[in-house]
């Protein structure tokens, strides 16, 4: 970034700061809260959709998140997405993911992400949709997902800069 | 290789010498032939369209109108491999590349976006028309059979594969980047998944310059 972006970069970070502030919502259950869980919207007759969020672990001992469930979707799967010499791959992930103790997991795009299967309705920009976790220690905790426009990347802007 | 650490004959040292350098002289026709080969079509863009970058596609518009390279002809664009059950790089690049399109301003327009599905088992045209609606910027998203999306992957060096999930669904792996043809079809450059949009902006400016 050169110097004279910087006032761009700087507005920039102002705006997302506070469209993320308007969105932030928390969860919690048990040892763990969950952050700011967010899609994208969908078009009419796009059968999938991805879901992103932050869960953080208090407690002192390894939760796993297992699976998911939605009115919306035929399925919430568990997937992980990475870039392979410019190819982008996504892999449905088999016995749950991590959520490690004193730490984080973090579903974000470019990474781990909750996708929903079979959706039943197109995901429309601004509203909130209901999906229910399930942890291997936590239990289960239903957290609504908010649905934002289709170019977001959650906090981040223009490669991984998140904040 | 216990047999060279041996000792050796005058004529079986000659005789390796020889052997090293016509692997090497081998070697170095090899390289020459590729650097060739990736080079000609780069170096001369009006060797026309039979074996250049890019070359001749046909597919299918959401309102089922076909679409060629011809079609294309006259105007600089940017063309994006996909699918619209890709849960992030592809929305990401056309948002992307629609955000773009506006910091251009007047100029944005000088160009098409492009998004070719190569997932034609779930992506149909009409669903085209509708995931590309999405961008609030014209985009045209285009797919094809088989046999149509194999030629355009070739001639644009797109790589994508059907990878079989655990449920009996299958994902497909592919290229990310967008690559930019010129006006005359020929080749201008690529933007990256990771470069910064200042980078991507100056490459769109030269593109349309």
């Amino acid at each position: 970034m050169t110097i004279r972006n910087l006032p761009l970069s700087a507005l920039g970070a102002l705006t997302l700061f506070a469209t993320t502030a308007a969105l932030a919502h928390d969860y919690k259950v048990g040892s763990l809260s969950i952050e700011h869980p967010w899609s994208r919207e969908t078009a009419v007759g796009q059968k999938v959709g991805g879901g992103f969020m932050t869960i953080t672990n208090k407690g002192s001992r390894e939760d796993r998140l297992l699976s998911g469930t939605s009115p919306v979707a035929a399925e919430v799967q568990l997937h992980t997405m990475s870039m392979d010499g410019g190819i982008m791959r996504m892999r449905q992930v088999e016995g749950g993911i991590a959520v490690p103790a004193k730490g984080k997991l973090e579903l974000k795009p470019g990474g781990y992400h909750i996708m929903f299967m079979g959706l039943k309705r197109p995901l429309k920009q601004g509203e909130r949709l209901p999906v229910t976790l399930r942890f291997q220690r936590a239990g289960s905790v239903t957290v609504q997902v908010a649905v934002q426009p289709v170019g977001s990347a959650g906090l981040m802007e223009g490669g991984h800069a998140g904040l | 290789m216990p047999d060279f650490e041996q000792p050796t004959g005058r004529s079986g040292l000659s005789r390796l010498r020889w052997a090293i350098w016509i692997v090497v002289g081998v070697a170095a026709l090899v390289g020459l032939a590729i650097l060739y080969d990736r080079a000609r079509p780069l170096s001369d863009p009006a060797s026309g369209y039979a074996n250049a970058f890019g070359g001749p596609f046909t597919l299918t518009a959401p309102d089922g109108s076909t679409v060629t390279e011809k079609t294309l002809a006259g105007k600089p664009y940017a063309i994006f491999f996909g699918f619209t059950r890709c849960p992030d790089v592809c929305p990401t690049s056309l948002a992307r590349m629609a955000r773009l399109r506006k910091q251009l301003g007047a100029d944005g327009m000088k160009f098409n976006i492009i998004f070719v599905s190569v997932d034609p088992g779930h992506d149909k045209p009409a669903d085209l028309g509708n995931y590309v609606a999405l961008f609030g910027t014209p985009i045209m998203g285009l797919t094809g059979t088989e046999a149509q999306l194999a030629q355009i992957k070739k001639g644009y060096g797109v790589y994508s594969a059907k990878v079989p999930q655990p449920g009996g669904d299958y994902t497909i792996d592919h290229t990310a980047a967008i690559t930019l043809m010129t006006a005359k079809g020929a080749f201008s450059g690529t933007i990256d998944h990771q470069e910064s949009d200042t980078v991507a902006l100056e490459k769109l400016k030269r593109l349309i310059a």
